[in-house]
C-alpha cells in the first residue's frame, strides 16, 4: 500500500501522482520504472520514473489514461492508497560521460526523459533535448525538461506551438548540424523506430526504452520479451532501455496489439461498474 | 487385518471429472477420519522403516501413523512437525510415490502405504489444537533476512523464528507462497492452506514484507550493512522460464507456462473482466512439456473452457517426470497426451500450427536411467491456438547478477557447501536457487539445514 500525496492533471487525460514511496525513493536510479496496481484487482502495468525525492521518501509518475487500469489509476485521490507498487525496476541507465547528448520524448516519453537529461547534464554531458506531442496541449513539463538540459528544442505535430512537425524532423536538422555522441529517444513505438532508421545510417548510437506488456516484471513470466540483435531478451530485467539499431520494432508492435480486444472488455465492464 | 486386504489401498476421495472440471476447487477430498484410520491400520509399524530412508526430511513416518491408528490427529501432526513444518502442504504436493512410498514394503505385496494422504489427514484433523508454537519472540537473540517466500523462505524463517531469532522475510510479488501462490493452482493446493501457513508464521512473530524486490527495492547488500541484518538467507527459487528458442514462438496467444499459471493463480485472469489481467482462452490448447508444471497449465486450460487440450512431450509416459496421481487426474479430466514429439516450429496466427518432429525411442539409457530419444525426419502438425511452453525453469539471475562475487554454477544455481553457506560471508542460500528446479520437500529440507548453520553462526542453540 503506498500513500497519494500530490496530484496533478498536466493535461487532458494526463496525471501526475507523487507516492509516498521510501525505499523505491531512495534507490531509484535514472531510467528506471515501477509496476503497480491500483486496486486488488486490478492488472500490474508497469510505469517511468519522472522524478523522486529521496529526503522527502517520494516518487513521481506520469501517466495518461488509455484503458481500464489508467483509469482505475486516475480515479484515486490524494490521501488514497495505491494497492501495490514495486520497484524501482529494469537497468538503470550508464551515467558516462558521452559527450554531446540528445534526449528525444516524445508524448508519455517526455516524464522520464527529465531524470535522464538530469542525469546525464550533472555527470557532465551536454544534453540537448528535443520534447514533441501531437498538439501544444499535451506538450508536458516543458519548463523542468528545459532546466535538466542544455538546450531545449520543442515540437508539436500541428505546429501549435514551437516547431511544426515530427522529433524525428527535429532531430534530422539537428544531426545534420552538429556532431552528437549519443542519442536516447522514448515515446510511442513509431517514434522510437523512426529515430533508430534515422541515426542508424549515421552510426550514431543509440538508446530506446521498450514498452512492452508486462506483467510480473521481476523476469519470472517472459511476457516482456523483445528480439534484440536476433536474441531474446526479458525488458523489464534486461532493459528496459536497449540499443535502438537491434530491436525489432515489427515484434514487439505484434506483441503489444495482443490483447486489443480484452482491453477494450476490460474497460467496459469497470465503466460499467462504477 | 489379513489376506488380500492389507494389498489393497483405501481408496483416496475425489471429486468426478466431469464436476471438477468446471472449477478450481480442490480435486482430491482427502482421507475421512475413518478411512485415514483403515489406511494406517495397514501399515506393519517395520521396526527398520524403508519408508523413512525415502523421505528427504526423515519424518518418523512409522510413528506418526501409530498414531492416526488410535485416532490421535494432533500427536499424529506433532510427530511430523518436528521435521517437517508444512505437512499441509506437502501431503498435498509431495511427489512421495517416488519417495516414502515407492520405499514402504508392501509395495512388494501390493500397494504401499498411502503415506502422503495420511500426512494430509494428520494436518486436516489434527491442526485445532496447536499449529503456532512460542508466540512473538520475548527478546530476540539476533535478525535475519530471508529473500524469497517461497517454501524455502518460509521453512527457514519459521526454524528461525522457533528460536527467538528475529526473521523479516522480503518477497517482490504482492501475494506469499512463492510458487505455491503463482505456480500450483488452487485446485491442487488451496490458497486459503497457504494462508493459514503465512498467518502462522506472523503469529510466530516472523516480520513479511511485500513488493520488495531485494537487489532493486533494497541493494543486496545493504540488508547486512545499512539495515544491520546479521546473516541473509536467499531463497528466490528458479522462476526464469526456458524457452524453446524456435520460429513463431513469440506470436500472439504462446505462453511460457509461467506467464500463463501467473495470470491464473496470482492475478485472477480466470475470473476476467472483473479482475483486469486478461488471457486467451484457446479452444484447443497445446502444452509442451512432462512435469508438473505441464500437467498443471493444461488442467488449467481445461478449466478455462478449452475444447481439446494436448499435453506434447518428447520422451514417453516412462519418463514423464510429473507425479503419477497428477498424470492420472488430467488423463480422466480428459487431456490427450502425445509422446515422441519435439517443437520445431510454430506457424499462423489465431489459429495456429505446432510443427513437431518425430522423435524415436533407443534402447541405450541416459545418466539419470531414461532411455534415451533421436529426432527423425518425420513431421507432425498440430492445430492449436493456445500454446504453452512448459520445458522447465533456471534459477532467478538477478542476485547473483548484481552480485559477481556469489558463486554461481553452470546453470545459475548459486553455489553452496553443506551447510547451505555461499561464497559470501554470513549468506546462505537454499531451495531451487541453490539446487535448480526441485521440489517443496527439497527446498524445505535444505531450508532446515540452513537454519541450523545460521544458528550455530549466530551462536543460538
Ligand atoms: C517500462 C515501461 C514504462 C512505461 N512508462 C509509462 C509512463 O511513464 N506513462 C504512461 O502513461 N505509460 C507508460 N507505459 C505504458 C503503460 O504501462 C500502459 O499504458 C498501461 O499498461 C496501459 O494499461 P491500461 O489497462 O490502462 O490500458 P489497456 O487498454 O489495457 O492497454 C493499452 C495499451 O497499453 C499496453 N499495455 C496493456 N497492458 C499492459 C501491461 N500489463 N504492461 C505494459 N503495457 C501494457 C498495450 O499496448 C495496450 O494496447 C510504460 C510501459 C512500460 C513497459
Ligand atoms: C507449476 C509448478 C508445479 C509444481 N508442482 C510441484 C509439486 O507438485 N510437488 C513439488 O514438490 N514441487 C512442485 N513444484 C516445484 C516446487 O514448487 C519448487 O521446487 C519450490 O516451490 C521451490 O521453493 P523455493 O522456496 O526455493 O522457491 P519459490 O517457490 O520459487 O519461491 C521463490 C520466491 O522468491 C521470490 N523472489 C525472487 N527473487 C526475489 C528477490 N530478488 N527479492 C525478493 N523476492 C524474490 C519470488 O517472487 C518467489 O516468491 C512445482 C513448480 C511449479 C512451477
Ligand atoms: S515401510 Fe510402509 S509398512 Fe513399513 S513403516 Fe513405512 S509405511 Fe509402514
Ligand atoms: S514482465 Fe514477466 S518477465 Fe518481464
Amino acid at each position: 500500500m503506498a500513500k497519494i500525496t500530490r496530484k496533478e492533471f498536466l493535461a487532458q487525460d494526463i496525471v501526475l501522482l507523487e507516492i509516498e514511496a521510501k525505499r523505491i525513493a531512495s534507490n531509484a536510479q535514472v531510467g528506471q520504472f515501477v509496476v503497480l496496481m491500483p486496486y486488488e484487482t486490478s492488472e500490474r502495468i508497469p510505469i517511468s520514473l519522472h522524478n523522486w525525492d529521496q529526503i522527502r521518501g517520494t516518487i513521481q509518475i506520469v501517466f495518461q489514461i488509455v484503458g481500464r487500469t489508467t483509469s482505475e489509476l486516475s480515479t484515486l485521490d490524494v490521501g488514497d492508497y495505491i494497492y501495490t507498487l514495486l520497484g524501482p525496476l529494469g537497468k538503470p541507465l550508464e551515467l558516462a560521460e558521452y559527450g554531446k547528448v540528445v534526449c528525444v520524448g516524445g508524448g508519455l516519453g517526455i516524464p522520464p526523459i527529465y531524470n535522464i537529461a538530469k542525469g546525464l547534464k550533472e555527470k557532465g554531458n551536454e544534453v540537448i533535448s528535443i520534447i514533441g506531442a501531437r498538439t501544444a496541449s499535451l506538450l508536458i513539463l516543458e519548463e523542468l525538461i528545459r532546466e535538466a538540459s542544455d538546450e531545449l528544442i520543442t515540437c508539436t505535430d500541428d505546429g501549435s506551438y514551437g516547431r511544426k512537425g515530427f522529433v524525428t524532423e527535429a532531430l534530422r536538422d539537428l544531426l545534420n548540424t552538429t556532431k552528437i555522441d549519443l542519442v536516447i529517444a522514448i515515446g510511442p513505438v513509431p517514434m522510437m523506430e523512426a529515430v533508430a532508421n534515422l541515426t542508424r545510417p549515421m552510426g550514431i548510437k543509440t538508446i530506446v526504452s521498450l514498452n512492452p506488456i508486462m506483467l510480473d516484471a521481476t523476469g519470472m513470466c517472459g511476457v516482456c520479451r523483445v528480439k534484440v540483435g536476433g536474441q531474446i531478451k526479458f525488458a523489464c530485467v534486461d532493459g528496459p532501455k536497449f540499443d535502438g539499431h537491434e530491436v525489432d520494432f515489427a515484434d514487439l508492435r505484434r506483441r503489444l496489439a495482443m490483447y486489443k480486444e480484452e482491453e477494450a472488455k476490460a474497460l467496459e465492464e469497470w465503466k460499467a461498474r462504477i | 487385518m489379513e489376506g488380500k486386504d492389507i494389498e489393497r489401498r483405501i481408496p483416496i476421495g475425489e471429486r468426478p471429472p466431469e464436476e471438477r472440471i468446471k472449477d478450481f476447487e480442490e480435486v482430491c477430498l482427502g482421507y475421512t477420519k475413518e478411512e485415514a484410520i483403515a489406511e494406517a491400520k495397514r501399515c506393519l509399524t517395520c521396526s527398520r522403516p524403508l519408508c523413512v530412508e525415502g523421505c528427504p526430511v526423515g519424518i518418523n513416518i512409522p510413528a506418526f501413523i501409530s498414531y492416526i491408528k488410535e485416532g490421535n490427529f494432533p500427536q499424529a501432526l506433532e510427530e511430523i512437525k518436528k521435521k517437517n513444518l508444512l505437512p499441509s502442504i506437502c501431503g498435498r504436493v509431495c511427489p512421495s510415490e517416488y519417495q516414502c512410498e515407492s520405499k514402504c514394503v508392501l509395495g512388494k505385496i501390493g500397494a504401499p502405504i498411502a503415506i502422503g494422504a495420511l500426512e494430509r489427514a494428520a494436518s486436516d484433523y489434527g491442526e485445532e489444537n496447536h499449529l503456532c508454537e512460542g508466540n512473538s519472540p520475548s527478546h530476540s537473540v539476533g535478525r535475519v533476512a530471508v529473500i524469497g517466500s517461497g517454501p524455502a523462505g518460509l521453512t527457514c524463517a519459521a526454524e528461525l523464528a522457533r528460536s527467538n531469532i528475529e526473521v523479516v522475510v522480503f518477497e517482490a510479488l504482492h501475494e506469499f507462497g512463492g510458487v505455491l501462490s503463482y505456480g500450483i493452482p488452487s485446485f491442487r493446493l488451496p490458497r486459503r492452506i497457504i494462508q493459514k501457513q503465512i498467518e502462522t508464521l506472523k503469529a510466530m512473530g516472523v516480520k513479511l514484507e511485500k513488493n520488495i524486490l531485494v537487489g532493486r527495492t533494497i541493494p543486496f547488500r545493504d540488508l547486512l550493512m545499512k539495515e544491520k541484518f546479521q546473516a541473509v538467507f536467499i531463497a528466490t527459487g528458479a522462476g526464469l522460464p526456458q524457452l524453446l528458442g524456435i520460429n513463431g514462438e513469440n506470436l500472439e496467444g504462446v505462453y511460457s507456462a509461467n506467464e500463463y499459471l501467473t495470470r491464473v493463480n496470482l492475478m485472477r485472469a480466470d475470473q476476467f473482466p472483473r479482475y483486469g489481467t486478461p488471457i486467451k482462452r484457446g479452444k484447443r490448447v497445446a502444452v509442451i512439456g512432462g512435469g508438473n508444471v505441464a500437467i498443471d497449465a493444461a488442467r488449467v486450460a481445461l478449466r478455462l473452457s478449452a475444447e481439446e487440450v494436448y499435453i506434447v512431450y518428447r520422451r514417453t509416459e516412462e519418463e514423464m517426470p510429473a507425479r503419477r496421481v497428477e498424470i492420472e487426474h488430467a488423463k480422466e479430466e480428459g487431456i490427450k497426451f502425445l509422446y515422441l514429439l519435439s517443437p520445431i516450429e510454430i506457424k499462423g496466427n489465431g489459429e495456429k500450427e505446432l510443427v513437431c518432429k518425430r522423435m524415436a525411442l533407443l534402447d541405450e539409457r541416459d545418466a539419470s536411467g531414461r532411455r534415451k530419444v533421436r529426432e527423425t525426419e518425420e513431421i507432425f502438425n498440430l492445430k492449436a491456438d493456445v500454446i504453452i511452453i512448459a520445458i522447465g525453469q533456471k534459477p532467478n539471475p538477478l542476485i547473483p547478477s548484481l552480485e559477481p562475487t556469489l558463486r554461481r554454477g553452470k546453470e545459475g544455481e548459486i553455489i553452496v557447501d553443506e551447510e547451505m553457506r555461499t561464497s559470501l560471508e554470513a549468506v546462505w542460500a537454499g531451495g531451487d536457487i541453490a539446487s535448480g528446479a526441485a521440489t517443496v520437500i527439497m527446498a524445505m529440507g535444505m531450508a532446515k539445514k540452513a537454519a541450523e548453520s545460521i544458528k550455530r553462526y549466530l551462536g543460538v542453540t
